[in-house]
């Protein structure tokens, strides 16, 4: 008894969280433009339509040029932040650290007006660097986590067999430490990447007039006929989004669970 | 100058040194170990010789050369780590090519050579292995390979065989003495293990504290120690007090207390005595005696260990037990001791 109502108990959370997702991908193939039960009929006529909107496609490549130059530079900024912090004994890296995170815990839309401020003051222009300026404040953390765990999981000491084995500071990082911590670098790509795709205030704010796709995406729920195309774009990033997820996660555990036999 | 030549090296992290001005001349060619207990600093100097920390004051030379400005990439020492430090990611092969990428030697003579490796530590057919898939005592072999596949003038090894099982580090032992007979390397081990310690090595260093404390064979160690702590850290020893009475020209006189007035060879005393000093003896389990008459005893307790017992004898007039080694049980409980004045050892009392 005890055990059916556990069981009905864990169903009903997955629900929670899961019923609301689906919603999209189920009315992305519904032949209405009424999102409404009961469903009409199966259509891929949205998705034909996707294609064929070149806007949508334009802001499409502005949110995917926006997501790779963030997911480099962020994991390049955190790549150097966690060697530094894990394998030096520097006064302050402590505080360093909590105020690389802070931007985690300041709100998105406080940080989307600062910046545009931050920019009108400075008079740059609203721009798509803008916008990857702003993420990188909200991915750095993020890959910072990723590599440090990464960093503190490999031995100290291969780092110094590789200089006892006569290879320099350079060379030792390319043949010992990039290959170990490789698989945390493609986990924090991944990870600032789809943070950086998703997110939409700091990109509602600085992104002017070349929007990436969230940014589309929220002024095209003005026209009630374009809802279903939404939907089924929707689905599409939702789907991609999860795959790269569960890839970045995959990635980040290899070699993790290498028995270390002996040692 | 000696091969390995240290000179006056003291090294502090935060608080007092962990290596206080040390002196340390090795012959080449030698299987040098560095023994004491955790903590004593020997593995810090290890570490200075390799290049990984630098000396706060005094000088390394190596073959004549000095090091104390060379980086670690740079100087003619390979070392064994305590963990070994297996790369995760390549294979046996590539573990022991490693250090030889760098000399751009032709495929095929780079092949030959990391085989021909393979081949002195045993595990010839093992270059594609996986390094996860390897036994501990198959990484110590890849561990030496790896550092002695680039033929160094000198060989670190950090307690190289603590991380092996009993009867898996005993013939890692005599597999590790052969092979540095082989090849002809000066090995310099450290080592907590006194064991290990004297069956390996031609001389043996014993640190603690940060110091050297005496710098001798492995026999010598054992049956002329030059202080109390060398005395207690190898082996056992049962300690008396003594006074000098008279000093000849090659034998000390002492008053013993319990064991009465003692004639003692100069030899055997480790250090300047003049008349009415305060000495310590020492003396060896295995060599006091049961006898007929001597002094007098009762056993306490008996450990047998197999080939000899151990007693406990509880004596009149001291509080510790003598610790007597014997292959026969006595007779009776009560026992008379007698002490063969030639292994007593007299060493200073501080």
């Amino acid at each position: 008894m005890r055990k059916h109502a556990l069981l009905l108990y864990a169903f009903a959370y997955l629900a929670f969280l899961y019923v609301p997702v689906l919603v999209l991908p189920i009315f992305s193939f519904n032949d209405s433009q009424f999102i409404a039960f009961p469903l009409t009929g199966f259509t891929t006529r949205w998705y034909a339509a996707l294609g064929a909107d070149s806007a949508m496609l334009h802001a499409l490549v502005n949110s995917l040029k926006v997501g790779t130059a963030t997911a480099l530079l962020s994991t390049l900024l955190g790549l150097l932040a966690a060697r530094a912090v894990t394998r030096y004994r520097l006064r302050g890296t402590g505080a360093a650290l909590g105020f690389i995170s802070l931007p985690l815990f300041i709100p998105d839309i406080v940080l989307g007006i600062s910046l545009l401020l931050l920019l009108g003051v400075a008079g740059l222009p609203l721009s798509l660097g803008a916008v990857v300026l702003g993420h990188l404040l909200v991915c750095v953390p993020f890959a910072l986590t990723v590599l440090i765990a990464r960093f503190e999981g490999f031995d100290r000491d291969l780092e110094e067999a590789s200089a006892d084995l006569g290879e320099n500071g350079w060379m030792t990082f390319w043949r010992v430490t990039f290959p170990l911590i490789l698989p945390g670098i493609l986990a924090s790509l991944l990870l600032a990447f789809i943070t950086s795709f998703d997110e939409f205030l700091v990109a509602y704010f600085l992104s002017g007039t070349e929007p990436t796709l969230p940014v589309y995406i929220w002024g095209q729920l003005r026209f009630p006929e374009r809802l279903p195309v939404v939907l089924a774009l929707g689905a599409i990033i939702l789907t991609t989004s999860i795959a790269l997820v569960a890839l970045a996660e995959y990635v980040r555990n290899l070699g993790v669970k290498r028995p270390m036999v002996g040692a | 100058m000696s091969f390995l030549s240290i000179k006056a090296v003291s090294k502090a992290f935060a608080g007092p040194p962990v290596v206080d001005n040390v002196d340390l001349e090795v012959p080449q060619g030698q299987f040098f170990t560095l023994l004491g207990p955790s903590g004593c600093g020997k593995t810090t100097l290890l570490r200075m010789i390799a290049g990984f920390e630098t000396p706060d004051r005094g000088t390394i030379s190596i073959d004549g050369e000095a090091m104390n400005d060379i980086p670690p990439h740079l100087r003619p020492t390979n070392m064994v780590f305590q963990n070994y430090a297996i790369f995760p990611h390549l294979n046996v092969f590539d573990n022991i090519a490693y250090g030889l990428r760098k000399q751009r030697l032709p495929k095929a003579e780079l092949r030959a050579r990391v085989e021909a490796m393979l081949a002195t530590v045993r595990l010839e057919g093992l270059g594609g292995r996986g390094a996860g898939q390897l036994s501990g005592g198959q990484r110590q072999r890849v561990a030496l390979a790896r550092a002695l596949v680039r033929r160094p003038k000198l060989l670190l090894l950090d307690e190289p065989l603590a991380a092996l099982d009993k009867r898996l580090r005993e013939a890692m032992q005599i597999e590790l003495r052969a092979l540095q007979r082989q090849v002809g390397i000066t090995f310099l081990m450290v080592t907590h293990d006194q064991d290990e310690a004297l069956s390996l090595a031609d001389q043996v260093a014993v640190m603690s504290s940060g110091r050297i404390l005496q710098i001798a064979s492995p026999r010598e160690l054992y049956e002329r120690p030059n202080c109390r702590e060398v005395a207690d850290f190898i082996g056992q020893n049962n300690f008396f007090h003594a006074t000098v009475k008279t000093i000849d020209a090659d034998s000390v006189t002492v008053n013993a207390g319990l064991l009465g007035v003692v004639t003692l060879a100069k030899a055997n005393v480790m250090c300047a005595v003049a008349p009415g000093d305060r000495l310590l003896l020492a003396i060896r389990p295995e060599d006091i005696a049961f006898d007929d008459a001597g002094l007098a005893g009762e056993i306490a307790a008996a450990t047998f260990l197999g080939e000899t017992s151990l007693f406990q004898v509880r004596v009149a007039g001291r509080s510790d037990p003598v610790i007597v080694s014997n292959y026969f049980d006595p007779p009776s409980k009560a026992v008379h001791l007698k002490f063969p004045p030639q292994f007593l050892i007299g060493l200073p009392e501080h």
